[in-house]
């Protein structure tokens, strides 16, 4: 204890955690001190075998099991003990549970127009400020309102669903069930009225 | 004068008074559809009812008279129940589509539903509908009689703010509904008042419709620049969302109550006189046809002026100062252009048309700040005499400050006098035609963004807020002309608007024991 308490003071000195990066230098302590303190190794331990064999037994347990279990499978057999369960991403893809909140989709209505009315709920809402609507006249006076441009850009998103939640009208789903949506440009992850509502 | 007590609270107001406006003077809030207070009553939305000690019936706040001894309760059980009912019934034809209306976010419909209504639709026949949804009524006001609770504010404000009567109550019952007469246009100059009185989303700005909601506006204090009345307003501006407006940051300016001004008001061409803030501005200093940085602009400037100072020609700098300056741009110029350079000319009454008046609010005379210029600058010379002597090659440097000489002296004038002299400085915020002769364009701020005082025409000295950062590289007037007593080897000592400001109420007799804390946000009238 003693000894410990000895080396504690001798780091101390040369990190003071109260300085302008006390905070960084009290980790950088921390890390010293664990090293400083290391467990001596035994013989065993040096040679590192008994790791090394455990490690072998677990991995060829796993795969004698299952390709046991797969191959009994394939022939009707002993289904009631299950192998490891394993998609073959991405050509068979894994169910998703049906309220994920996936890529979103401006819903229509039955003539295909949009059915928001650009009301700017879902714009006021987003804590990540990825929705840019641009409200115009409809041309029906008896439509008042409707979305000119609803810009959605996906690179900021952050998919909390609270669009979704606000909308007053329905118009914006997460169900799409797209969670691919990786691009090559950050331009082409904005997504505007037409291809939230058709792709 | 009556003595009587309104929720516990004892308040002596004169004869006469209704409960209303005693109410209004403790701070405490009656909720009020029809009530106006600068419009008389008309007693008919309900909604204002409080209970009166000894009186069996509910009263309505806006019109019953106090008298002594009056007991007034304004939240009593009865009294939250019957403003329920009453929303209740205003709600009946109301179509309750707030995710479409510009009103949504400041309508007292929602307000009081929220605070008092709460109530679950009880509604089982369909509402009546209006045959046409939303309808302009005239060049600034779209209508949608569905949306109206027929509180009649706009008809009592065209009997009689305006006298001009286009509103009327048609029909009768369930089909009562607001119009404009048959024939009629809403097209008075001070249409746009009726959009703010309306407590619903009946009548909507055609300008402003769709443009922004309103809980993204930021608000600012400031003074109407369109003429010498110097309406009190505030400018509503929003630079969060620029994907809504093309990138323009002012929304709207909507009328600041001010008794002693404009009360309400404001007229139309005060009120949808912003776009000049964002649009057609000049950007950057530019020398003949290059864009030069501020140092390299200063320096041609002063390099000019003290050529003339060091050889006793002062006489021959020509200053056209304008009345759209604050009171403290003034101050700065008379210190450089009359100590500093003294004997320059300078004067900033160039010889306008006068504008439309009438008897409300609009004035003739379009400079908010004439009166300050005449107490600040004290100018003796003559903008025509300055420009005749420009013109005749008498003036080697000639100093304009956002006036536009094409518009006052014509075409040829100009270029005579962008030959004749050996600079011509154009300092304006935005782009005019004298921008294409002037040799050098200094970018200056707007009022919105400048920190100052203008005088009204009533010599009250009312100030003005700046509500965001000047645009791209332009700089407040004054700032500019330190810039250029600082490089003549005159610096001048201020920072910041407020210690020019300092330094006009110590040095002049009328604007003495003025300060920008006393003059706050309702004005101070000069010293005679």
């Amino acid at each position: 204890m003693e000894n410990t308490e000895k080396r504690r003071q001798e780091l101390e000195k040369y990190f003071d955690a109260k300085g302008p990066f006390g905070l960084l230098r009290v980790s950088q302590m921390k890390r010293a001190w664990k090293q400083t303190n290391r467990r001596e190794l035994n013989f065993w331990e040096n040679t590192y075998l008994p790791m090394l064999f455990s490690g072998i037994y677990l991995t060829s347990k796993h795969f004698f099991y299952n390709v046991t279990f797969h191959i009994l499978h394939l022939f009707g057999l002993r289904k009631d003990i299950k192998g490891a369960v394993t998609y073959q991403y991405p050509e068979m893809p894994r169910p998703l549970a049906s309220r994920l909140r996936t890529r979103h989709r401006l819903t229509k209505r039955e003539d295909g127009s949009p059915r928001c009315v650009a009301c700017m709920m879902c714009e006021t809402v987003c804590p990540a400020r990825c929705i840019e609507i641009t409200a115009a006249e409809h041309p029906d006076p008896n439509i008042e309102k409707y979305p000119a441009e609803f810009i959605l850009d996906l690179g900021k998103c952050v998919y909390c669903g609270f669009c979704v939640e606000v909308c007053p009208e329905d118009a914006i789903r997460m169900d799409t069930g797209k969670l691919e949506i990786a691009e090559y440009s950050r331009e082409s992850m904005i997504y505007n009225k037409k291809r939230l509502m058709d792709e | 004068m009556p003595n009587l007590t309104i929720d516990g609270k004892q308040v002596e107001v004169p004869a006469g008074t209704t409960i209303i406006q005693a109410a209004d003077k403790l701070g405490i809030d009656i909720p009020r559809y029809c009530y106006h207070p600068a419009l008389p009553v008309s007693g008919n939305c309900r909604i204002c009812m409080v209970e009166v000690e000894k009186q069996p019936k509910l009263q309505i706040a806006c019109y019953t008279p106090v008298a002594d001894g009056m007991v007034v309760k304004t939240s009593s059980p009865k009294v939250l129940e019957v403003r329920k009912t009453v929303l209740e019934f205003l709600l009946v034809n109301h179509p309750v589509d707030c995710p479409v209306c510009d009103q949504a976010g400041e309508c007292k419909l929602q307000d009081y539903y929220m605070e008092h209504g709460q109530y679950d639709s009880r509604l089982g026949d369909v509402k009546v509908k209006k045959e046409k949804k939303a309808f302009s009524i005239g060049p600034t006001v779209m209508l949608d009689q569905e949306r109206c609770i027929l509180c009649t504010r706009c008809v009592r404000f065209a009997d009689t703010i305006t006298k001009t009567s286009e509103f009327g109550v048609f029909n009768r019952g369930d089909h009562s509904q607001l119009d404009v007469y048959p024939g009629k246009q809403l097209d008075n100059s001070y249409s746009g008042n009726v959009v703010d009185i309306c407590p619903v989303g009946a009548l909507t700005d055609t300008d402003f419709r769709f443009k922004c909601r309103v809980w993204y506006l930021s608000q600012t204090k400031s003074v109407c620049p369109g003429c010498s009345m110097g309406c009190n307003i505030t400018v509503e501006w929003d630079k969060m969302r620029p994907h809504q407006h093309k990138k323009a940051r002012v929304m709207r300016l909507k009328p600041r109550h001010n008794p002693e001004v404009n009360d309400y008001w404001i007229c139309d061409k005060g009120r949808y006189n912003y776009k000049f803030i964002d649009e057609n501005r000049i950007q950057h200093p530019q020398l003949k046809d290059d864009i030069i940085s501020w140092d390299q602009a200063i320096d041609t400037v002063s390099t000019a002026f003290k050529s003339l100072k060091d050889s006793n020609r002062t006489n021959r700098i020509g200053v056209i100062a304008s009345a759209q300056l604050t009171n403290e741009d003034l101050f700065v110029i008379r210190k450089f252009f009359k100590e500093t350079l003294k004997g320059a000319q300078v004067d900033f009454r160039v010889p306008e048309k006068p504008g439309d008046s009438d008897n409300l609010l609009i004035k003739a005379d379009k400079n908010p700040n004439t009166a300050g210029a005449v107490q600040i600058l004290q100018a003796d010379a003559e903008v025509a005499g300055i420009a005749q002597k420009a013109k005749s090659g008498e003036i080697d440097v000639l100093y304009v400050f956002g006036h536009d000489l094409v518009k006052l002296f014509g075409k040829e004038t100009v270029e005579q006098i962008a030959k004749k002299v050996k600079l011509f400085v154009y300092q304006g915020s935005n782009v005019n035609d004298t921008c294409s002769y002037a040799h050098l364009n200094l970018p200056s701020s707007v009022y919105a963004e400048k920190e100052g005082t203008f005088t009204n025409c009533q010599q009250k000295v009312q100030r003005i807020w700046p509500a965001f950062l000047p645009m791209a590289e332009s700089k407040g007037d004054w700032e500019i002309i330190s810039l250029l007593s600082a490089k003549l080897g005159a610096p001048l000592p201020y920072q910041h608007s407020q210690e020019i400001f300092k330094d006009i109420a110590a040095s002049m007799a009328s604007f003495s024991e003025m300060t920008y804390e006393k003059i706050s946000d309702q004005g101070m009238i000069l010293k005679a």
